[in-house]
């Protein structure tokens, strides 16, 4: 296995409601390798971006208590304080964001934007600059890169200022960078591109990559490993085959089923009971996914349920995944003892 | 006969400018569009954005004035009547909005809200109100106690069922659900689009389901037609269009569709690739000297494509 390049061990972190703290992310370990790209997937409430925020400090510290780990090439950045930090943000660890309308200052010329972390954390010259925003602008796939330099974000269209944000992001070499949602505002052809444009700087550089995502599609084509997150744990890690392959938890298995495009023709989509909890009214002691899979019995679950490592490099929570089945399986069985 | 039938359909909105602000040129964001619904069945409008899909859909019901062509909905053209003459026909058509955040008013609660088309058309009692207000609550799956309660009381999934009760309420033949479903989790996704189905069999209803997302096109839609600028590229069965695209642009947009199996990642990438270069190459042969669709040309009786006359 390559070398690892942060390393989360027991991240919590918790927000202020009304006097208490209640972790949004609960005691997430992963551990990230050079040249890997490892996708979170949830819905929405699930903690993904929480735990992306939590890692790159983003949290407004006023509010949120945050515990555990994120060693970056083995220094911890959980309570860095803010200058240290942005020595290493923008540096070593690059981000992503969802939005590229509103992640770039729409002031400020393309060629100043991605110049600027450059200014920050190197001592290039002038030219030199230029020279490095130039390689940039063609490894992200921008043709007309002098005129690009000069332009502002307002004349580019949506797929182009994603490319730019790409290439602000990948300006001082990050040895790991973290994506969130980075093809979601886009349209699907646009989408196909910025990924495929991910996996060839995939090849090029050797950065780990955290990508986070509601889109099991985008998982499908991007990532090497999968972490599936819900009610701010991870219930499943697997290596993106192995997932796809050979699904384990309930809650895998009833977002794969839920896909309209996975599905052969109309037959009905699968829906998950219930709601997503909030934070406040979680059992924290229980399989978190209990309450949504009600058939299920109750001596299928774990008390505590822990991660099990059911094949190498697959883990599962709970132990409710040997007995799961959907509701309509449960049905034809039924029916088949009683014939 | 059709349900709904747009014939040539044009919305064209004014750029101004210059002098006194006169009229410079169009925005043409539909421009020569033609389809037919019958009755009972699922038509999905598809494009990326800008494409003129929402445009098409809101000029049928009115809320874009159409420039040109005809909308003849039980053969009555709606494009062309007055205010008064479309009210009779308006209950018959309504629509389900994208975002159930914004769709409904804040300030009001859910009985007020579901009963407002019944007061536009129809006098009624409070009390014959309440109960139908009650049956379609319970219709849709809310807790008949809910109707009391506001918007922010409900999760995304909720409301839009919310907004689905409110368009079923005249009991319409036609809904056009624009993009119902994009802004809503895959779980809450499916929930929705599963209820569309049921409450299609049991009010007869006909869609016009407008969205950008392939997958839930293919899973709910009869026939498919696909727009860029402003105009059909291609239109045909669910089957059609997704196993045998014919047009450059209809096999782009499917092979964006991100692959549901990762041992196949690098394939549908290099198959990305060579559409794209064909997109240089070929360009000539599916776009006239304009950048301009050519007209729709049927290739089997179900499936037609924009192709120059006598091409390919």
């Amino acid at each position: 296995m390559a070398e690892s390049v942060l390393e989360i061990e027991n991240l919590r972190t918790s927000f202020n409601i009304k006097g208490n703290y209640y972790a949004a992310v609960d005691g997430v370990s992963l551990t990230v390798h050079k040249n890997e790209v490892v996708a979170i997937v949830g819905e929405s409430g699930c903690g993904k971006s929480a735990l992306a925020l939590s890692i790159m400090g983003l949290h407004n510290a006023k509010t949120t208590k945050l515990e555990g780990q994120a060693n970056l090439k083995g220094q911890n950045l959980i309570g860095l304080p803010v200058d240290k930090l942005n020595k290493i943000r923008g540096k070593d660890l690059g981000m992503i964001f969802q939005d590229p309308m509103t992640a770039l200052n729409p002031l400020a010329t393309i060629g100043r934007q991605i110049e600027e972390p450059m200014d920050y954390h190197m001592k290039l010259s002038k030219a030199a600059k230029r020279i490095r925003v130039m390689e940039l602008l063609e490894q992200v796939g921008i043709k007309d890169v002098n005129r690009i330099y000069k332009q502002y974000p307002h004349e580019l269209s949506g797929g182009m200022r994603q490319r730019v944000v790409i290439a602000i992001a990948l300006a001082c070499n990050p040895v790991m960078l973290i994506a969130d949602e980075p093809t979601t505002a886009l349209d699907v052809t646009i989408q196909a591109q910025i990924m495929d444009l991910m996996k060839e700087l995939q090849r090029i550089t050797d950065s780990g990559i955290i990508l986070i995502t509601h889109d099991l599609g985008v998982v499908a084509e991007m990532a090497d490993r999968v972490a599936v997150m819900y009610a701010g744990e991870f219930v499943e890690i697997a290596d993106v085959q192995s997932l796809f392959d050979n699904p384990l938890h309930p809650y895998t298995r009833s977002l794969l089923n839920s896909i309209p495009s996975n599905m052969s023709d109309k037959e009905k989509l699968h829906v998950i009971e219930g709601i997503v909890p909030s934070i406040q009214n979680l059992d924290r002691e229980g399989c978190r996914f209990a309450p949504r899979i009600p058939w299920i019995s109750a001596e299928a679950h774990e008390k505590n349920p822990k991660l099990h490592e059911v094949e190498p490099g697959h883990y599962v929570r709970c132990t409710c995944y040997k007995d799961f089945h959907f509701p309509e399986e449960r049905v034809e069985d039924e029916h088949y003892v009683t014939t | 006969m059709s349900l709904l039938n747009v014939k040539d359909l044009k919305v064209h909105f004014p750029i101004r400018g210059g002098f006194f602000r006169s009229v410079v040129d169009q925005v043409r964001a539909v421009d020569g569009v033609s389809f037919e619904l019958e009755p009972g069945e699922t038509y999905g409008l598809v494009g990326e954005s800008g494409c003129g899909k929402t445009t098409t859909g809101r000029a049928i019901i009115g809320l874009n004035k159409v420039t040109g062509g005809e909308v003849l909905f039980n053969g009555e053209n709606l494009a062309t009547m007055n205010a008064h003459e479309r009210k009779k026909h308006m209950r018959d058509i309504q629509m389900i909005f994208q975002d159930p955040y914004s769709s409904l008013n804040g300030r009001k609660n859910v009985l007020n809200i579901i009963a407002e088309p019944l007061r536009n058309f129809e006098r009624l009692s409070p009390k014959e109100e309440l109960s139908r207000v009650q049956n379609m609550i319970e219709r849709v799956g809310l807790n008949p106690e809910s109707i009391y309660k506001y918007p922010h009381q409900f999760s995304g999934g909720q409301r839009q069922r919310i907004g689905i009760a409110r368009a079923l309420m005249l009991n319409p033949k036609l809904i056009i659900a624009d993009e119902p479903v994009s802004a809503l989790d895959v779980s809450v996704q499916a929930q929705v689009l599963n209820f569309m189905q049921e409450i299609q069999k049991d009010f007869g209803l006909t869609y016009l389901f407008i969205s950008h997302d392939l997958g839930v096109i293919k899973h709910i839609c009869d026939r498919i037609g696909i727009m860029y600028k402003g105009r059909f590229v291609e239109e045909g069965t669910a089957e059609d269009v997704y196993m045998d695209p014919q047009h450059l642009y209809t096999k782009r947009l499917i092979s964006a569709i991100p692959e549901m199996d990762p041992a196949k990642k690098f394939e549908k990438m290099e198959m990305r690739k060579e559409i794209n270069a064909a997109y240089r190459t070929e360009y000539d042969s599916y776009f006239d000297k304009d950048g301009r669709m050519f007209d729709l040309k049927p290739i089997s009786p179900t499936h037609s494509v924009a192709i120059q006359q006598g091409g390919m």
